[in-house]
């Protein structure tokens, strides 16, 4: 009696991960507007401005990201090298 | 009882092992960890066992609050991790595990260095068993080699012991003050065991080898001694902040890179240790309490995510991410926990990883060590890439494989939500936590600053993550690592060895045994022909004969030299000339 539909979980369905990709806009949104409220108090002088926190982890998980795709080209070999 | 070291439960417990059967033996083996657990909250503070041993004063047992600290979590991961191995009934593993977890117990309640190496070593021998008792060629092969590189470990360990105590005289384990061959050996012998680059390879090569509760307990006890001991040892010794700081990013790219999911759990251990390894080397109370904290909040959400891999592994029999995905379906309290260590191991508010992790930041702060609190806040937005989303994602969401394994069983599940909730225990009320830290903690992590910052922190690293899946995406892969020196690199050592020793080995065949005795021959026969024709020649010529009588005479003269049957005459002709060439040349000599 199932028909395509029914047999699909909420992850299989592509307007719940529309929905979850609004989340994570939203809630990235908020937080980093939250530092309109909550001004970052720096450490150390240089990380005392707007959105330190929400750029900081933005470009250094892009930049680990980036590192290790080109790390990749050198070090990744087939799982059977060793063999 | 106050005085009974701990690691004698476990140690005399495994051998009682084997005499059990079938579910009385898995319930005395929990029983062991509850026991000793309660033997060290009654342990009085102070030394005891005191022994003189060739001139050495040995300390079989120390009572502080760091050990007691860590024997605390040692005790509690060992229950978890055998209430998770209800199930299992292998005589092997059981007494490897008791005798690996007691050893480790050994270790940090050890009052001096020689009985601390003996630990040590027991440690390396039974964790060893634990990787073989997967029985496989693989398994077997990387057992070899972790053996290989922690024998390495334990002998630096034991060279830099061996000066230490030859050059102070005394073998008591306190904090290292001076830099010197003896101290800096042992600083590498513990390293090895901490997994510090460039000696970390073993971590990734064995322990994803390892049987589905080796995983668990070996994931906890080899690293964390090791960090104990630097705690003890090494506290402020700067190089260990480099070193930490290089384990924490070292750590994310190869888990990055990794396809398999225990070897992406194996690089977020070194990531881990990375942090608790800046702690010491930053060496104040605050970095070194918070060193601690983490080791044991640590301990409990990497078990947890080695039991939800291992929960994982055990159902389906695959570890890798591009033969697993969408098992949320099926296994839902497996995803669930498993994502509760994810959180925590990324600090995420409400876990136990916020409350401990941010301690040795703060420590960092506080010693104005600005580029190294820039690694750290890097390297945390980097953990909930790889291990915090990294792996729930791709193996219980992205795609669907068609696995529709059933959940992990009972005693799986209990452990795992028994550690879960110390994860948020801990997470949301510290305080007893603190409170069995060797200083006393004036530190509030709950704040909305704080708060704020790390969710700013971690939700633009998810942000990043599922925007640069494309780039994540698994391949079928392995990644060179430093092992690559002694797995490949040892095949080239092979061959030149091959090529070189077997080489002189030739030219010294073709010298010495084919051409030396052909020269030799041809002196011993050559040499008294023409010394005699020397002599003789001169007499057939004054004789007068012509030239080719001369010549017959030259053959038959070589010819009866050939057999032997000179004339006697010659051969005392020619025993006469050679005393006196040998009168000429020592004289002239």
């Amino acid at each position: 009696m199932s028909t395509p539909d029914a047999n699909k979980d909420f992850f299989d369905k592509a307007e719940n991960i529309r929905k979850l990709w609004i989340c994570l806009y939203g809630v990235c949104a908020l937080l980093a507007l939250a530092d309109f409220l909550l001004p970052t108090k720096g450490h150390f002088g240089f990380d005392g401005f707007w959105g330190f926190y929400s750029i900081l982890g933005f470009v250094s998980c892009a930049a680990l990201i980036l590192l290790s795709k080109v790390a990749g080209f050198l070090l990744k070999v087939p799982e059977d090298y060793y063999e | 009882m106050s005085s009974i070291p701990p690691a004698v439960i476990f140690i005399l417990g495994a051998l009682l092992v084997p005499l059990f059967r079938d579910k009385s033996k898995n319930i005395f083996i929990i029983f062991l960890p509850i026991a000793a657990f309660y033997l060290i909250t009654q342990l009085e503070t102070g030394s005891f066992w005191h022994y003189h041993l060739y001139g050495h004063d040995l300390t079989l047992l120390r009572v502080d609050k760091i050990s007691k600290a860590f024997g605390y979590i040692f005790t509690i991961n060992a229950f978890a991790a055998f209430v998770y191995a209800f199930y299992l009934k292998d005589n092997t593993q059981h007494m490897a595990a008791l005798f690996y977890v007691g050893s480790s117990l050994g270790v940090v309640f050890s009052g001096d260095l020689i009985s601390l190496y003996f630990y040590w070593e027991i440690m390396a021998v039974s964790s060893t068993i634990l990787i073989l008792a997967r029985r496989t060629q693989r398994a077997l092969n990387a057992g070899m080699r972790y053996i290989l590189v922690h024998l390495f470990g334990g002998l630096c360990l034991l060279a830099g012991l061996v000066f230490h105590v030859s050059q102070t005289g005394s073998v008591s384990f306190d904090a290292m003050t001076q830099q010197s061959l003896g101290t800096v050996l042992m600083l590498i012998g513990i390293l090895v065991n901490a997994a510090a680059p460039p000696f970390s390879a073993w971590l990734s090569d064995a322990y994803p080898e390892s049987t589905v509760t080796g995983g668990v307990i070996l994931s906890a006890y080899t690293t964390k001694t090791a960090v104990y001991t630097l705690v003890r040892g090494y506290p402020g010794w700067e190089v260990l902040i480099i070193v930490g700081c290089i384990m924490t990013i070292y750590g994310i790219i190869y888990a990055l890179l990794e396809n398999d999911m225990r070897r992406i759990l194996a690089y977020s251990i070194i990531n881990q240790v990375g942090f608790m390894v800046v702690g010491v080397g930053i060496g104040t109370t605050m970095s070194l309490n918070g060193t601690i904290a983490h080791a044991f909040c640590h301990i409990i959400y990497k078990a947890l995510l080695w039991m939800s891999a291992g929960a994982v592994l055990a159902m389906t029999g695959r570890s890798k991410c591009t033969d697993l995905g969408g098992l949320y379906k099926t296994m839902p309290w497996t995803l669930l926990f498993g994502v509760i260590g994810a959180l925590s191991i990324s600090s995420f508010p409400g876990t136990s990883g916020f409350t401990s992790k941010t301690l040795i930041i703060e420590g960092s702060i506080q010693e104005h060590l600005a580029w190294v609190w820039m690694v750290l806040e890097i390297a945390s937005a980097g953990v909930f890439l790889h291990a915090g989303i990294k792996f729930p994602y791709f193996v219980f969401f992205a795609k669907d494989r068609g696995l529709r394994p059933g959940e992990a069983n009972k005693s799986m599940l209990m452990a795992m939500g028994f550690l879960s909730f110390l994860c948020i225990f801990l997470g949301v009320y510290p305080q007893p936590l603190y409170a069995i830290l060797p200083f006393e903690v004036n530190y509030q992590a709950y704040t909305l600053h704080h708060v704020v910052n790390q969710l700013q922190l971690l939700m633009f690293s998810a942000l990043v993550f599922f925007l640069f899946l494309p780039l994540l995406k698994r391949t079928e892969t392995v990644s060179i690592d430093t092992d690559w020196f002694y797995r490949r690199g040892g095949h080239f050592f092979y061959r030149m060895v091959d090529k070189g020793l077997n080489g002189l080995n030739e030219i010294a065949e073709r010298v010495f045994a084919v051409r030396f005795p052909e020269v030799l021959g041809k002196v011993s026969r050559e040499f008294p022909w023409r010394l005699s024709l020397l002599i003789v020649k001169p007499v057939w010529i004054l004789r007068g004969s012509g030239p080719e009588e001369l010549e017959a005479k030259r053959d038959a003269l070589r010819r009866s030299l050939d057999v032997g049957a000179a004339p006697v005459g010659i051969g005392a002709a020619v025993a006469t000339a050679f005393l006196l060439l040998f009168f000429i040349l020592t004289d002239l000599l």
